[in-house]
C-alpha cells in the first residue's frame, strides 16, 4: 500500500514529492520532513476529506473527522496523527504523540505527529486558551481508541476468535492459543479500504482513566529536541528555498500615519535588482539579501511623506480609554440597596499594554505556484491565517497552504498573518518565493499589543467584614476571568469594550492577568478595611472547593502565618489566588525593596497549581515555571510608552524583560488531581504573580501600587 | 530582517571574504559591512544561528570567536576574516553531542527552542574560562541570553549538569 492511496485523491495533486524537487539544495529530504514534523515519508493529495466534514464551528474539537483524517497506519510500523494545533514552545507535540500512545498502546517512539499544515492536517482551531489539553487531546485520544478497537475487531473476524479475548498491547493483538500476533502494521493495508475508517470517530469509545495511563502522565521529552540542541531545527525565519529573495516593507512613522508620497524609484536607484511593490498602502521590497532590501528600503523612505493625525500618548491613556468607551459603564447597582453596609470602598486599577516579545520575531517565507500560495509561518492559527491570506491577496482559501515549523513563541501575540500577507504580496511580484523575518523594532511597534485596562472597583463590607456586593468594571481590557470566584452577597461584573488607540489582541490568559491583578489587590485591600488576615478574608469567602484547596495548601507551604508575623524593613510577603478554564492557582511571594533605587525585587515565589488529571508532569512544570516568570515582566517593567502615536522604548535594550538575575527562589507544586478533566496549564499560572507582588509591596511600605508595571517611583 | 534605518545608499561593491566556520573555509562574495549573522544565515545557510534583537541584547546569535562568545549581529563580516568562528552546527563533533548539548537535552532545557543554540555556546564559552563556575558566576554571565519562554531554571540546570559532566570526563 502507499500511504497516499489513504487519503481520497480528488482534482488537486500537489504532492509533496513535488516539493521535494524543489527544495533548497542545502535541505535534504529528511531535513525537510522534520520541518514538517514527520520523521516518516509519506505523500498526500491536498484538498480533503475533513475540510468538509469539519464543523462550520471552527470550534476546534474536531469531533466530526472520519479516523483516517486523524490517523495513518504506516506499513513499516510507524503511525502518523495529523493535528491542526502548532508547536511553539507549549508542548502540543509531546502531548499529542502522548495522547495517541496511550489509547493505541503502542510506545511513543513509533508515534510522529504532522502539525499545522493546513493541506494535510484537521482544522483544530487556534492554538490558543488553554484548548489543546481539554479539547484536542481527548480528540485524538478517541481517534486512537477508535483504530485501537478497530484492530482489534479486525483480528477477532481474521481469526474467529471471540472479542473479549483478545486485547492491545505493545502495538498488537495476541491469538489467545495460537502464536500469532497482529500488530498495526499488519492491518495498515485493511485500514485503506475498511469503511470504518471512512467514517466518524465514535465519540462513546472507553478511554484510559488516569489511574491506568502507561504514557500519559509521564514526562515524555519534545520529539524534535535533538534538531533544536544541534541547531539542525528550521524555524520559519530559518527556511531557505532556491532563488529566495528577502523583503522589508516601509512602515508609517507614527500609529495612524497615512502615505501621502513617495518615489518608488527611489528604491532601484539604491540597489539595482531591487524588486519594488505598491499595493495601496502597501510599500515593500526584496532583494537577494536583507542587507540590500533594508538599503533599498532607506533609499525609499527617505522620499516619503506622511500625513499623521492627532494621537494619545502613553500618559494620558488611561483617561484616553475611559473616555472612549463604545458603551456608558454601567453604574454600580448595589449602592443605592445596601445602606447597611458598615463600609463602602472604590479603587481604580490601571495595566499598560504590553508586547509579547516572542524570541522569533513573525516570520513567512511565501511561494506562489500554479496551484495557489503556499506560505511557511510562525503563527498559533494556521487555518484562521489561511482564511485571512486568501482576504488578502483575493484567493480562494483552497489555494492558500498554510505550513507552520515549530515556531519561537508565541504567548498569544501570534494569531494573525501580517508577515505571511506580506511576504505574499512581495513573491507575488518578485515570482520568486519572499521571506519577511520582522526586526525587533516592527515587532515591538506593528504587532499587536496586550490591552492596557482600567478596571473600577466597588464593594461593600458589612459588620462582620463579609462582602455584601461587589461592583467591578473592566474598560478595554477583556472578559476573562470576569466574575469574582468569591462567595460574596451580590455581585455585578462587566466588561465595557473602549476604542483602544494601540492594536491590540490576546496574551498569555488574555484579560485574567488584568482582571486579578485588581481583584486580588482590592480583596487585600478589603481584608485591610476589615481589620483582617488577608488569607483569612479570603478563605472566609471561599468555603469549599478547589480555589480554596490551593490557598490553603501554598499558605501552608509558604508559611504564610509563621511569616507574616516576622515583620523586616524593606520585606514583604504577598499572597493571591485565582482561577480561569478550569485551573485553580495560588501564589505566594516575598518581596525586598530597596528605598534608595525604589527597586522591587522578587525573592521568592511559592505557588500552587491545579488543572485536573496531569498528562505531562515535567511539561506542566515547565509551563507553570514560564508563566511565573514571565509574569515578572508585565508585574515589574515591562509597560510600551509612546508618545503622539509613536512608540519610545521599541527595542529590548529599553524594554526590560526577565532575565537570570530576576530568577527568584522558586518553589512549584503540582496538584494531580485525577478526578478531574485535565485543563491546560500555559496561562492560568501567570495570572496570581502580579497580585500577590504589589500585596507584598503593600505590606511592606504602606503604599498600594495599583498600576501594572507596580513601580514605587511612579505616582499610583 | 527589514528594518527602517539610515544606511548607506550608494552602491556598494561585493567583496570576496575567506571565513574560517565550524573548521572549514568558507569564501563567500557579498558587500562589506554585512554582519557576521545575515551572512550565516542568508550566504552559508547556517541558521542555527539566530536573530533576536540585532542589537547586542539578547544572546540569540551568540557564536564563538577564536573560543570567546560574541554576537554574531554586532560583527560585520571583515571583522571575522580569519578568526576562528564555531556556531551550534560545528559544535557537536563526529555526530557526538558536546556535554552542554546533552545536558541541554537531559534537562529538557528549553520550550520553544529558539535561544538554546546562544544558551549552549555562551555556557561552553562559560566552561572555556572558568570550568568549576559558581552559581552567582553562571548566572552573572549568562544574564545578557534571553529565553522569553523562561526555562530559565531548566538552563541553570542543565548548566549545572554540564558542568559536572565535564568534571568527570577531566
Ligand atoms: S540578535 Fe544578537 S544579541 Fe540579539
Ligand atoms: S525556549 Fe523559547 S526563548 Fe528560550
Amino acid at each position: 500500500m502507499k500511504p497516499d492511496a489513504l487519503i481520497p485523491r480528488t482534482g488537486d495533486s500537489t504532492t509533496s514529492e513535488a516539493w521535494f524537487a524543489n527544495a533548497s539544495p542545502a535541505m535534504d529530504r529528511r531535513e525537510f520532513l522534520h520541518q514538517l514534523g514527520v520523521g516518516v515519508f509519506w505523500m498526500v493529495t491536498g484538498t480533503s476529506v475533513w475540510a468538509q466534514a469539519r464543523r462550520p464551528t471552527a470550534g476546534g474539537a474536531g469531533e466530526r473527522l472520519p479516523l483516517q483524517a486523524r490517523l495513518h497506519l504506516g506499513e513499516d510500523g510507524s503511525i502518523t496523527v495529523f493535528c491542526g494545533k502548532v508547536e511553539c514552545g507549549q508542548g502540543a507535540r509531546a502531548e499529542i504523540v502522548q495522547a495517541a500512545a496511550e489509547e493505541l498502546r503502542v510506545p511513543a517512539e513509533i508515534v510522529h505527529v504532522l502539525l499545522a499544515d493546513t493541506a494535510k492536517v484537521p482544522d483544530d482551531g487556534i492554538t490558543a486558551g488553554s484548548r489543546t489539553t481539554p479539547q484536542t487531546v481527548p480528540a485524538i485520544r478517541r481517534a486512537a481508541a477508535a483504530a485501537r478497537e478497530w484492530l482489534r475487531q479486525t483480528a477477532a473476524k481474521h481469526w474467529g476468535v471471540d472479542l473479549s479475548e483478545l486485547e492491545v498491547r505493545n502495538g498488537a493483538v495476541r491469538h489467545p492459543r495460537e502464536d500469532r500476533r497482529f500488530g498495526y502494521s499488519d492491518a495498515a493495508r485493511l485500514a485503506v479500504e475498511d469503511p470504518v475508517w471512512q467514517q466518524a470517530v465514535p465519540t462513546d469509545l472507553p478511554l484510559a482513566a488516569p489511574v491506568r495511563w502507561q504514557v500519559m502522565g509521564q514526562s515524555l521529552p519534545r520529539p524534535n529536541a535533538r534538531e533544536v540542541v544541534t541547531g539542525q531545527y528550521r524555524y520559519p525565519s530559518d527556511l531557505r528555498r532556491p532563488g529566495l529573495f528577502y523583503g522589508a516593507v516601509l512602515r508609517p512613522p507614527a500609529f495612524g500615519a497615512r502615505l501621502v508620497s513617495v518615489d518608488l524609484e527611489a528604491a532601484a536607484r539604491a540597489v539595482p535588482g531591487v524588486v519594488t511593490v505598491r499595493e495601496d498602502s502597501f510599500v515593500g521590497v526584496a532583494a537577494a539579501t536583507s542587507a540590500e532590501a533594508r538599503r533599498a528600503l532607506a533609499a525609499l523612505a527617505a522620499t516619503a511623506r506622511w500625513g499623521e493625525s492627532s494621537q494619545p500618548s502613553s500618559r494620558t491613556i488611561y483617561d484616553h480609554l475611559r473616555r472612549e468607551v463604545e458603551e456608558p459603564v454601567p453604574p454600580n447597582p448595589f449602592r443605592e440597596e445596601f445602606t447597611s453596609a458598615v463600609r463602602e470602598w472604590r479603587a481604580t486599577y490601571r495595566l499598560a499594554y504590553v508586547q509579547h516579545v516572542p524570541l522569533e520575531t513573525r516570520a513567512a517565507l511565501a511561494e506562489w505556484t500554479d496551484q495557489g500560495l503556499t506560505v511557511w509561518m510562525g503563527t498559533q492559527n494556521p487555518f484562521g491565517c489561511r482564511a485571512e491570506l486568501a482576504r488578502a491577496l483575493g484567493l480562494p482559501p483552497e489555494q492558500v497552504r498554510v505550513i507552520v515549523p515549530d515556531f519561537g513563541g508565541g504567548f498569544g501575540g501570534k494569531h494573525t498573518a501580517e508577515a505571511g500577507i506580506e511576504a505574499a504580496r512581495l513573491a507575488r511580484a518578485a515570482r520568486r518565493p519572499v521571506l519577511m523575518h520582522w526586526s525587533r523594532e516592527e515587532e515591538f511597534v506593528w504587532a499587536y499589543y496586550r490591552p492596557a485596562a482600567v478596571i473600577d472597583v466597588e464593594a461593600g463590607l458589612d459588620a462582620s467584614g463579609h462582602i455584601m456586593y461587589w461592583h467591578f468594571v473592566n474598560m478595554n481590557s477583556g472578559r476573562a476571568a470576569l466574575d469574582t470566584p468569591y462567595a460574596v452577597g451580590r455581585s455585578h461584573c462587566r466588561h465595557v469594550p473602549a476604542r483602544s488607540p494601540l492594536r491590540q489582541g490576546s496574551y498569555r490568559a488574555l484579560a485574567a492577568t488584568a482582571n486579578h491583578f485588581a481583584r486580588e489587590s482590592a480583596m487585600d485591600e478589603l481584608a485591610a478595611l476589615a481589620g483582617l488576615d488577608p488569607l483569612d478574608f479570603r478563605l472566609r469567602h471561599l468555603p469549599t472547593g478547589r480555589l480554596r484547596t490551593v490557598l490553603e495548601e501554598v499558605a501552608r507551604r509558604f508559611r504564610w502565618r509563621e511569616r507574616i508575623r516576622s515583620a523586616h524593613r524593606g520585606v514583604g510577603f504577598g499572597l493571591a489566588c485565582g482561577t480561569e478554564k478550569g485551573s485553580f492557582v495560588a501564589t505566594c511571594v516575598e518581596v525586598a525593596m530597596d528605598e534608595a533605587t525604589a527597586e522591587i525585587r522578587v525573592r521568592e515565589v511559592v505557588q500552587v497549581f491545579e488543572c485536573g488529571a496531569i498528562v505531562n508532569p515535567e511539561n506542566l512544570l515547565a509551563q507553570v515555571e514560564g508563566c511565573i516568570l514571565m509574569g515578572l515582566g508585565p508585574a515589574l517593567w515591562e509597560e510600551i510608552r509612546f508618545t503622539q502615536g509613536r512608540v519610545v522604548n521599541g527595542t529590548l535594550s529599553r524594554y526590560r524583560v526577565p532575565r537570570f538575575s530576576d530568577l527568584p527562589k522558586l518553589e512549584i507544586h503540582l496538584l494531580d488531581r485525577p478526578e478531574f478533566p485535565s485543563a491546560g496549564g500555559g496561562e492560568t499560572p501567570i495570572v496570581a504573580v502580579a497580585p500577590a507582588i504589589a500585596n507584598a509591596v503593600a505590606r511592606a511600605t504602606g503604599r498600594r501600587i495599583r498600576h501594572m508595571p507596580i513601580r514605587l517611583d511612579a505616582a499610583a | 530582517m527589514s528594518q527602517i534605518s539610515a544606511e548607506v545608499t550608494s552602491f556598494v561593491t561585493p567583496q570576496s571574504y575567506e571565513l574560517l566556520i565550524n573548521g572549514q573555509r568558507r569564501s563567500v562574495r557579498t558587500e562589506p559591512g554585512r554582519s557576521l549573522l545575515e551572512v550565516l544565515r542568508e550566504d552559508l545557510d547556517l541558521t542555527g544561528t539566530k536573530y533576536g534583537c540585532g542589537e547586542g541584547q539578547c544572546g540569540a546569535c551568540t557564536v564563538l570567536v577564536n573560543g570567546q562568545r560574541a554576537h554574531a549581529c554586532k560583527l560585520t563580516v571583515q571583522e571575522v576574516i580569519g578568526q576562528s568562528i564555531l556556531t551550534i552546527e560545528g559544535l557537536a563533533a563526529d555526530g557526538q553531542l558536546h556535554p552542554v548539548q546533552e545536558a541541554f537535552l537531559a534537562e529538557q532545557a528549553f520550550q520553544c527552542g529558539y535561544c538554546t543554540a546562544g544558551m549552549i555556546l555562551s555556557a561552553v564559552a562559560l566552561f572555556h574560562q572558568r570550568p568549576n563556575p559558581t552559581e552567582a558566576e553562571i548566572v552573572q554571565w549568562m544574564n545578557g541570553n534571553v529565553c522569553r519562554c523562561c526555562g530559565y531554571p531548566r538552563i541553570l540546570r542543565a548548566i549545572r549538569r554540564a558542568a559536572e559532566m565535564l568534571r568527570k570526563s577531566s
